[in-house]
């Protein structure tokens, strides 16, 4: 710059580039200004102007109540219609956003973390489409997206939002969200965990417009359904959503018509801010300080390795933040990595579900706490990494601030759930794919997903598979319904299996297990994705025990269908019998971690898993010994258990209390105890290592310093250690070639035997 | 003052102490560690959560991998009652779990009276009276009684 421009010239030059810049952008992707932000938006000067001339509370809460009636109505519509199986089940939303694109009223029912995401689509559409004269935004229009990275969980969700006009003017948004499933994948489903780029994703839809004048556009959606493994369902439900989202158009028309349209702006409005105001009030009361927790998922669904979550909760005031720095760095080409959006919408799920289930389903309920994380972590992965099976890292960031809001939670008085011990945390369930008895080809889920184990509460025991921590109201399905579809069955489900408990003075809900087979179809498949077969993904509270580990168990190379016909004798109907006494002849048993890519089971062949169990909470030795015998009753656990953990003692035939052994048994093992357990500084010293073991793939910071995160190894790939805000990806080699390598290996070594 | 902080564990406010609510052991200065003032024992985590398959033919079996996680148990040195547990790798320093400020605690207890058990645990579920089979009590709530 020379020195005779004044100011105003380079004012002027920078606005000339500024506007360069803009109309030039070579693509739009993902803006940090709005996927960052999770606050509501400033209210406008129309909101301004309608809340001043409405702001009767009584009316503003009718036509609340009038919106709240309108979600909860599409929200039914949406799952008697919709076609994907997450729909049936209650793996959707519906809600009205305000002109701004915040979620300010969501259906009662279903995921309310979709709903939560929604607003960063909506605030790119007005950002960049309003605008734009190639697109923009008119009566009648309606926009698609399902790409993470855009605002969303994972891009087998998808979205479908329309704006809601009155005299021309943008009023409100409508929006309905559903988990489809199939999208076009490496693998079919939708949840790819074999993908290892964006790329193997299948459709990543950043937000588009696929509706004008109500009508879908027929070459757009002929693309969508080119583009994945069913097209009928692509089809179907975007009619559908459409349909569900001109409902909802219609029942704000409705209110507008009956009370106005200042008050329809005021409401949605005012109904933010009154939560954002009551979140923070609320917040006042908890006990000011830091409670810390760290989760280790187990697994990136490819291989084991220890993926630490670290969290440091902090309660200053009116203000909670959640600093999740010290997190595993991301994995460039795993799918388990998270976007910090949906990190967010999860935690927000978190608390609107498990904390404040009281207050109205919108965003604001979370706009007052602050997430942190180190960029390039797995809780704040790039753009360029994969993030469809992203649930393994958020649902364990998820548990990590379930543990940490029930030590803030005990000490306040006013409360509006119960303390609880974390929810099981995994979907435990099968993704399946291929060609049905019908003839057509299909990738999908069973909702048994939504079968998670309640944690066990302060002063009662946690419910068997009751429901996903995604979603308080949704449905494990029929799987006689699913039979008529698809050619698999669950040979064994509903059967909860016998010490599959996270004990405690209150144990965590049990769940249940699942053998299935392929019986109708020539090409069928299965995949399943959790983490915790060698570490458990949910711990306890309060010295309550975490839930067992689960393995995938497999059947291979025999038809049990036959058997059953020729010797049903031989059957048996449950996993431990099945793979302990091997009743099968000349069939291959096996266990596996529970990251199972996308398989072809033969007819007959079984795939067997297990729901997990909630959390337990406080110490077994005061669990009520009747509690204990009716468990024992129940089958939920065995003799051995009920001594081993609870000691109690009891008559084994009748089942007879023996209260004064179980005392005795008791203070026995409180003595223990005591002689066992180590004064805490001295432990420390022969326990606390500087580093992780270095035979242990290990990604994450160590203890409590987060400023050094660890890396590997891993398979011959020697430990990285990095800077936290330094952080390079890491590179996970693909797990064949590590078989091969240590195939390889072996023959070496025995070929030099023989030589020697 | 004293206020509970978990199921087995409250602060007294005048002496500023971790206290056990079992047997009112005192645990250790409040501004520390809790677990400074515990029994500590590391459990092969086998012991807890049983390999229900066969180990000898199965590499997963239902119980964790006691080579990558360890439970600790920490236990009251007085009562013996198992205070909190941590699962963690081998040799992860125990985490600084709980470290609240205690002069905003006690300037927010100050005011507020004991809490109940009841309290403590949190409320139960809203009462669902429109599912009453009982015309009475249909009736009494029709009429504001409770
Ligand atoms: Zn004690």
């Amino acid at each position: 710059m020379g020195k005779s421009e004044n100011i105003g010239d380079q004012k002027r030059e920078q606005d000339l580039i500024n506007q360069f810049l803009a109309d030039n952008v070579l693509f739009l992707g993902p803006d940090p200004e709005i996927m960052e932000n999770h606050d509501i938006a400033p209210r406008t000067d129309a909101e301004d102007k309608a809340m001043k001339k409405e702001s009767d509370p009584a009316v503003l809460a009718l036509v609340r109540d009038r919106l709240q009636a309108g979600c909860n109505e599409t929200f039914e519509m949406l799952e008697q219609m919709g076609a994907a199986p997450g729909a049936k089940w209650g793996d959707l939303i519906t809600g009205i956003f305000t002109p701004s694109g915040d979620l300010a009223v969501g259906s009662t029912g279903g995921v309310l973390l979709f709903a939560c995401l929604v607003h960063h689509p909506i605030k790119f559409i007005k950002k960049y489409w309003e605008k734009e004269p190639t697109v923009g935004i008119r009566e009648g229009d309606g926009f698609i997206h399902n790409d993470a990275r855009y605002g969303n969980i994972h891009n087998t969700d998808q979205s479908l939002i329309i704006p809601i006009f009155h005299e021309g003017k943008l009023v409100a948004w409508a929006g309905a969200t559903v988990h489809e499933g199939e999208n076009g994948a490496i693998e079919p489903g939708g949840m790819p965990s074999a993908a290892e780029q964006v790329y193997d994703e299948g459709l990543k839809m950043s937000p588009f417009k696929v509706v004008e004048n109500y009508e879908l556009k027929k070459d757009l959606v002929t693309y969508l359904q080119n583009s994945v493994r069913e097209p009928k369902l692509q089809y179907e439900d975007m009619k559908v959503k459409l349909f569900v989202c001109r409902r909802l158009e219609q029942r704000v028309k409705a209110a507008i018509a009956e009370f106005g349209v200042d008050a329809v702006i005021s409401s949605l409005r005012r109904g933010l801010e009154d939560s954002k105001t009551e979140v923070q009030r609320r917040l006042t009361e908890w006990p000011e300080g830091k409670v810390r927790t760290v989760v280790m998922a187990d697994s990136t669904l490819r291989e084991n390795c220890l993926i630490k979550i670290n969290l440091e909760m902090e309660k200053k005031g009116d203000e909670l933040v959640l600093d999740f720095r010290g997190s595993s760095p991301e994995f460039a080409n795993r799918c388990n990595n998270t976007v910090l959006s949906s990190l967010k919408g999860m935690l927000c799920q978190l608390f609107l579900m498990f904390v404040w289930p009281d207050l109205p389903r919108n965003q604001a309920v979370f706009a007052p706490i602050r997430v942190i994380c180190d960029p390039k972590s797995t809780l704040r992965s790039s753009y360029t990494t994969p993030n469809a099976e992203s649930m393994m890292t958020f649902f364990p960031a998820f548990t990590a601030a379930q543990l940490c809001v029930a030590k803030f939670l005990y000490n306040t008085p006013a409360k509006f759930t119960k303390v609880i011990a974390p929810w099981h945390n995994m979907i435990r369930t099968f993704i399946w794919g291929g060609m049905t008895q019908h003839n057509e080809m299909v990738g999908n889920l069973c909702a048994d997903l939504n079968g998670m184990g309640g944690g066990a509460r302060a002063d009662r025991d946690g419910e068997h598979a009751i429901a996903p921590i995604f979603a308080s109201m949704a449905d494990t399905g029929e799987q006689e319904l699913n039979e008529e579809e698809v050619p698999f069955i669950q040979i064994v489900s509903k059967k909860i299996m016998c010490d599959n408990q996270a004990f405690g003075k209150y144990r965590g809900g049990q769940g249940y297990e699942m053998i299935a087979s392929n019986l109708k179809s020539n090409m069928w498949g299965f995949m399943v994705c959790c983490i915790g077969s060698k570490v458990s993904s949910t711990p306890g509270l309060f010295g309550g025990y975490s839930s067992p580990t689960y393995p995938l168990c497999k059947v291979k190379g025999v038809d049990t269908f036959e058997i059953m016909k020729s010797h049903p004798e031989k059957w048996e109907f449950s996993i431990v019998d099945i793979m302990n006494k091997q009743p099968f002849e000349g069939a291959k048993y096996s266990t596996h971690h529970m990251g199972l890519q996308f398989e072809l089971c033969n007819r007959g062949e079984l795939y067997m898993i297990m729901q997990g169990s909630g959390g337990g909470y406080g110490d077994v030795l005061e669990r009520d010994p009747d509690l204990v015998i009716r468990d024992i009753e129940e089958n939920l656990i065995s003799h051995e258990a009920a001594w081993r953990v609870y000691k109690a003692v009891f008559n084994p035939e009748t089942l007879v209390l023996d209260r004064d052994a179980t005392q005795k048994a008791r203070d026995a093992e409180r003595a223990a105890r005591k002689k066992r357990g180590v004064p805490f500084k001295q432990f420390v010293k022969s326990w606390s290592k500087p580093e992780p073991p270095a035979n242990i793939p290990y990604y994450g910071c160590w203890g409590e310093d987060c400023s050094t995160i660890y890396a590997g190894p891993f398979a011959g790939v020697p430990r990285k250690v990095m800077r936290a805000d330094n952080i390079e990806a890491v590179f996970m080699p693909n797990p064949k070639d590590v078989r091969i390598a240590e195939l390889e290996d072996r023959i070496r070594t025995l070929e030099a035997k023989g030589r020697g | 003052m004293k206020v509970p902080m978990t199921e087995y564990l409250e602060i007294d406010l005048d002496r500023e102490l971790w206290l056990c609510r079992v047997c009112g052991h005192e645990i250790g200065p409040a501004r520390g560690l809790y677990k400074e003032g515990l029994l500590v024992h590391a459990r092969d985590p086998r012991e807890i959560h049983k390999p229900v398959l066969d180990p000898e033919m199965y590499e997963f079996t239902f119980a964790p991998d006691p080579s990558w996680v360890q439970i600790l148990e920490y236990y009251c040195p007085s009562c013996a009652t198992m205070v909190e547990v941590e699962y963690l790798p081998p040799g992860h320093p125990p985490v600084h779990d709980m470290d609240f400020d205690i002069d905003a605690l006690k300037a927010q207890w100050k005011t507020r009276k004991p809490l109940t058990a009841g309290e403590l645990a949190g409320p139960d579920m809203a009462h669902f009276a429109q599912h009453t089979h009982s015309r009475k009590e249909k009736a009494q709530h029709r009429h504001g009684g409770h």
